[in-house]
């Protein structure tokens, strides 16, 4: 079973109207729980119960998030969605956007109703502007139907939606970062404690979750927590988006549940290309460490399984790589990835993601000394944990993967002034 | 940062705002302020600089910059931090069609390098740079989130996937 939460619509035509939304039975979720004044807590509790997890890589519980939010506190309180989607590899969110807007708008609506917040963000990344324009038409619609404003359906309660839009920051899409960012300042993730659910977005509480996340809403509370919770397996309830790319036949978003062994998933997308054997696979996005072809092969796609194996689920981009790619060069691009886009406030970061880069840059390009992996394998311990946000960490993993799996490669760069693959 | 935060405020409020850009300009950098709240005006500076940007051919100079300061009554060093961050603001005059290009991972082993190296030997001109006649401006971007489709560029508003040197050509040469 596949495509039965976030892209349940992809079928349809033009599945992305208001119409088309409500003949599937869109908006009912939201039109039961104003209604009926569903209590809060129950929402809250629903949500736990599907065991839903951030879908923005750090698999957050969504519900427990949700609880942390002092709902009866005076004052103004937000929802906010990262749609910053900058994640190397993914590409999900960006369907969601495009093809399955309005989901994600009653997923946010029910989001304030359940923390009591009036005012909802969507933050999309600067570079989607077809996505946005897609996101902005549905809000109009939504706002004439009557799903958005004050006294929605004439319950009582008020929502407003807007849109921001990025320009160009892969930092943004850290939960603070992107709150400084809607505040009109550079990005720079703030420290925590405290965390958003106590001075989020204007100093007032806050949940921000990812498009993904919050787009599962409606479906979660329309068929049940439960229900939910068992299309995926132990710890990891649901189905997820996985966006699959590199050397294979059919890259694409799969929506598909937790717990799908990976070779499923990768004859979904085609499969390897014509004459390619695979040779390595990035589970989780770029920060995630790498994964051998071999022992992917045996994995099932879900929270546990990939961190037994020593990586992590991420947010579900899926970059595989056959044997004609050099693992000197793959590391060498994401770590000048990093270097490019800290935001400079910590000196562990700024000045080690740096260093990370010129140091395996140098070892690509037949420069390397034969105690460069000592150094690497230093700095990445000494970059780890010791930042404000988790690019440090996003940058370090990747690092200690290569090292950990293809330290052979690197071993032989240095000693011959080239590459193992004749790349 | 930290506990505190609130809007930073300019000394000195400019009196006819209105007189700062056009009209068009004016009510499209208003439709964002209404967005956010009263005395968070300086919520609407990322889109300020892009309509102001678009505007002016693409880049942005100081004048520009401080003008943004005035309508939304911050201080112009504090509308400089943002445009010196996001890298989809450009402080220098660009070309009429900027091809931001993607070698990121996914894009990379699926041949953007090719890409690149045969758009920099077609335009004659290096990643960062424009061409003489003021047409094509060349940049490398990071993952724009469109894996699924690399290797890709983006152009103005536009997305291109799945590219190959044969589509780059027709692409480029469809430009006006
Ligand atoms: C450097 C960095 C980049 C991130 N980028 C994204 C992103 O693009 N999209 C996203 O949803 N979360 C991103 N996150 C995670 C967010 O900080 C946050 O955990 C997430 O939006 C919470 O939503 P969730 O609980 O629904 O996943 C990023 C985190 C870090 C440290
Ligand atoms: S870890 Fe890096 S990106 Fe994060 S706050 Fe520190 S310097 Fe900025
Ligand atoms: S790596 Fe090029 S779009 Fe993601």
């Amino acid at each position: 079973m596949a495509n039965e939460v976030c892209l349940r619509n992809l079928d349809q035509d033009r599945p992305w109207l208001l119409k088309r939304y409500q003949a599937a039975g869109g908006y009912e979720v939201l039109s039961r729980i104003l209604k009926e004044n569903t209590p809060p807590d129950e929402i809250i509790e629903e949500v736990k119960a599907s065991g839903l997890r951030g879908r923005g890589g750090a698999g957050f519980p969504t519900g427990l998030k949700w609880s942390f939010i002092a709902r009866n506190a005076p004052g103004q309180k937000y929802v906010v969605c990262n749609s910053d989607e900058g994640e190397p590899g993914t590409f999900k969110d960006r369907d969601i956007l495009r093809y399955n807007p309005h989901q994600l708008i009653e997923g946010m609506i029910i989001a304030g109703y359940a923390i009591g917040a009036t005012v909802g963000y969507n933050y999309i990344r600067g570079e989607f502007w077809e996505p946005y324009r897609r996101f902005e038409d549905a809000l109009e619609e939504a706002r004439a139907a009557g799903f958005l404003g004050k006294n929605l359906l004439g319950s009582g309660f008020d929502f407003q939606l807007h849109s921001h839009l990025g320009a160009g920051a892969y930092i943004c899409g850290e939960e603070t970062a992107l709150l400084e960012s809607i505040e009109g300042k550079k990005g720079q993730p703030r420290y925590k404690p405290p965390f958003p659910a106590h001075f989020g977005l204007y100093g007032r509480p806050t949940i921000i979750n990812n498009t993904e996340s919050l787009a599962s809403i409606p479906v979660i509370l329309e068929k049940g927590g439960s229900w939910f919770k068992k299309l995926g397996v132990e710890n990891s309830g649901g189905s997820k988006l996985f966006s699959i790319s590199g050397h294979i036949n059919n890259p694409g978003v799969f929506e598909i549940p937790l717990g799908t062994p990976f070779s499923e998933l990768l004859e979904m997308a085609g499969g390897m290309k014509e004459g390619s054997k695979m040779k390595a696979v990035i589970p989780g996005g770029s920060s995630a460490p790498v994964i051998p072809g071999d022992q992917m092969m045996d994995l099932t796609m879900d929270y546990d399984a990939i961190a037994k194996a020593g990586s992590m689920l991420g947010s579900g981009a899926v970059i595989v790589m056959d044997d004609s790619t050099c693992m000197v060069k793959v590391l060498e691009r994401m770590s000048y990835f990093y270097h490019e886009e800290s935001c400079g406030q910590c000196t562990p970061c700024r000045e080690g993601t740096g260093w990370l880069y010129r140091v395996v840059s140098r070892i690509e390009n037949g420069k390397g000394r034969p105690e460069d992996l000592a150094l690497l394998d230093d700095m990445t311990v000494k970059i780890a944990g010791r930042t404000i946000c988790a690019l440090g960490d996003a940058a370090a993993m990747p690092v200690q993967g290569m090292l950990k799996h293809y330290r052979d490669e690197f071993e032989y760069h240095i000693e011959h002034k080239r590459c193992m693959t004749g790349g | 940062m930290g506990f505190k935060n609130a809007p930073m405020t300019s000394a000195k409020p400019v009196e006819d705002k209105a007189k700062l850009f056009s009209s068009e300009i004016c009510s499209e950098i208003d439709r964002w302020i209404g967005k956010f709240p009263e005395q968070w005006r300086q919520s609407a500076v990322m889109a300020a600089l892009q309509v102001v940007q678009d505007d002016n051919g693409g880049y942005l100079t100081q004048e520009l910059m401080d003008k943004v300061a005035a309508y939304l009554e911050m201080p112009p060093v504090s509308v400089y931090e943002v445009a010196t961050f996001y890298s989809m603001y450009e402080l220098k005059p660009v070309g009429r069609h900027k091809v931001c290009v993607c070698t990121n991972v996914s894009c990379m082993i699926n041949g953007s390098d090719r890409i690149v190296e045969h758009m920099e030997k077609k335009l004659g001109i290096k990643l960062g740079e424009t061409t003489g006649d003021g047409r094509y401006t060349l940049k490398e971007v990071e993952c724009l989130g469109a894996c699924g489709g690399a290797p890709m560029f983006q152009i103005g508003n536009k997305y291109y996937e799945n590219l190959t040197t044969e589509l780059v050509d027709s692409i480029l040469e469809g430009l006006e």
